[in-house]
């Protein structure tokens, strides 16, 4: 997913160009005087496309699976057995008992503290570390190193240092999300032009002020950049981390469905997990529009 | 005593295996208050370290800079600087870029209504109070330099540097801004050292003009007076005898005593 194709770009002065390249598109399109002829446009260039790839895979899917015997289910199977849980995202009816979206906004709100945290603590410490050469060969190999490290890796020792699973689950989302956080940081603030220094030094800013009216509208495209990445590893990591701890997260919910064998459940969870994540992803690069915007002489 | 000394300033940069190289020797020079000083030298003889060595963003090896009595060390709003390539902060607009330099000179001294105006009354200077509310992606390159010098002018310094601030400029819009600069000392007063390689600009704006070496170990090798009445008109000039001769003068230093060679680079 969109997720990993950015994680697996390793060099972050790539990074806030490919963000903006990908809005290009829509923006770069000439508007079209009648109204009636641009939504007809937008349908066929936007809209058709993706609907019948879906389509046509279902299809296969279907055709393949339809046979009997087989061991996963066919779409029109996932209907009929979990097509509720599509429809009424929001029920409540037990402790247990409750709609998909009651779940991932349970999931959400754990990502929101740790993410939260990664993204504060992140954007401070790569905001030094850029600001010393030192500091930034010092540090480098380590972060690189630790940035590598999967998830799921960090939960056992996170749950022997908080003893808790909600702590653990909220620490292996920090853990998670601040490397690219941290990193991309460090190479806005190096990227900063000598020139805007130089009116800081005339100006005699002092350090906090340089970091909010120089560093942070400067660095916004690589801060906003790590931040996107960090957020798509957050949610990879809260989902597999609540499959482990419990609780009434989405990730426990697939759980708990293939401890129950309920398969065609699973196959719903993923669709909104898939769709949240790419929410949250459009959400961090739409916040970084907005706040660096004007940033492009 | 003069307003601002420059007192046997010398620069070095520290090469690799310890060596240095000596990018300016020896730099003596007494600019008094309201005077407008060109400096004109070729590429890389070191014109713009020695504006960076006034401004305070790059240390003096040997000697010192005196200005009104204390010694220059560190970079301050008293010593303001326009940048050649503008150096507008491009996520604001017009308005909060000088904005931002009032408010940490004037902070404490103007209140909120009297820094507004301030703010206003520079922008109007340079003719740019229309385009307060853009930003610096939204307007052309001549207007940057003219918010560049409002920005400047804003911190009320003491001395105006200019960095060569119409050099990526067209002719005809350097022109404008040349009479901008003109009309501003005339009103102002201030004092202004302007770093040029254009033969013109540095007769018609100046009242000496400091003409340097080549560099490495540049110096300064003659200093040009110009007397030519203000205000200046750059058509009447144009045949002035006095204009002529100096303008004779600079290049005769230029092309004939202190030729750029490429390996002195």
């Amino acid at each position: 997913m969109n997720v990993t194709a950015l994680k697996s770009k390793t060099a972050p002065a790539t990074q806030p160009k490919q963000a903006e390249t990908k809005v290009l598109p829509v923006n770069a399109k000439k508007p079209d005087s009648q109204w009636p002829g641009r939504v007809k446009t937008i349908f066929l260039a936007n809209i058709l496309p993706p609907v019948i790839v879906v389509a046509s895979l279902l299809a296969l899917w279907q055709l393949v699976l339809s046979g009997g015997g087989a061991s996963l289910p066919s779409p029109l199977e996932i209907w009929q057995q979990s097509g509720d849980l599509i429809l009424e995202p929001f029920y409540v009816a037990g402790t247990q008992d409750i709609g998909l979206g009651w779940r991932v906004l349970t999931s959400l709100e754990r990502v929101a503290v740790g993410f939260g945290l990664a993204a504060f603590v992140g954007v401070a410490v790569g905001a030094v570390i850029g600001q010393s050469q030192w500091l930034m060969r010092g540090v480098d190999p380590l972060f690189q190193i630790l940035r590598t490290v999967p998830p799921l890796a960090w939960l056992p020792i996170s749950l022997a240092a908080f003893m808790d699973s909600r702590p653990s689950a909220i620490f292996v989302i920090f853990i998670t999300a601040i490397w690219p956080i941290i990193i991309n940081t460090t190479a806005g603030v190096r990227a900063i032009p000598q020139d805007y220094r130089n009116i800081a030094a005339v100006l005699r800013l002092n350090q906090f002020e340089f970091f909010t009216k120089i560093m942070v509208p400067s660095a916004a495209p690589y801060i906003f950049s790590g931040l996107r990445i960090g957020v798509g590893l957050a949610w990879l990591a809260i989902v597999a981390a609540e499959m482990l701890t419990g609780g009434v997260g989405i990730g426990f919910f697939i759980w708990d469905a293939w401890n129950s064998s309920k398969l065609t459940d699973i196959f719903v969870a993923l669709l909104y997990i898939g769709v949240t994540g790419f929410v949250l992803d459009r959400l961090v690069a739409y916040i970084g529009q907005v706040v660096s915007r004007g940033t492009i002489t | 005593m003069s307003y601002l000394k420059i007192d046997h300033v010398s620069k070095s940069f520290p090469l690799a295996g310890g060596r240095e190289a000596l990018v300016l020797d020896d730099i003596r020079l007494n600019i008094d208050k309201g005077e407008f000083i060109s400096v004109i030298g070729h590429s890389g003889c070191g014109k713009s370290t020695l504006l960076n060595l006034i401004g305070g963003l790059t240390e003096v090896t040997k000697g010192g800079i005196i200005l009104e009595g204390r010694e220059v060390n560190a970079p301050g709003p008293d010593r303001a600087i326009v940048f050649q390539n503008h150096s507008l902060l491009p996520w604001l607009s017009v308005y909060d870029n000088v904005k931002m330099g009032v408010q940490k000179v004037f902070g404490k001294t103007k209140n909120r209504a009297e820094r507004h105006d301030w703010i206003m009354e520079n922008l109007d200077l340079v003719q740019m109070a229309h385009a307060a509310d853009k930003r610096p992606g939204e307007i052309s390159g001549g207007m940057k330099q003219r918010v560049g010098i409002a920005r400047a002018l804003a911190m009320e310094p003491k001395i105006l540097l200019l960095d060569e601030p119409f050099g990526a400029l067209d002719a005809l819009t350097r022109a404008h801004l040349q009479d901008a600069v003109m009309d501003i000392h005339a009103r102002l007063k201030n004092t202004m050292i302007m770093i040029t390689h254009d033969v013109d600009e540095a007769v018609l704006l100046a009242d000496r003009i400091v003409m340097m070496t080549n560099g490495p170990a540049a110096t300064i090798g003659e200093v040009l007076e110009i007397n030519l009445d203000r205000p200046r008109d750059r058509i009447a000039l144009a045949s002035h005898p006095e204009y002529v001769r100096n303008r004779e003068a600079l290049l005769r230093f230029l092309y004939e005593r202190h030729r750029f060679v490429e390996a002195a680079e």
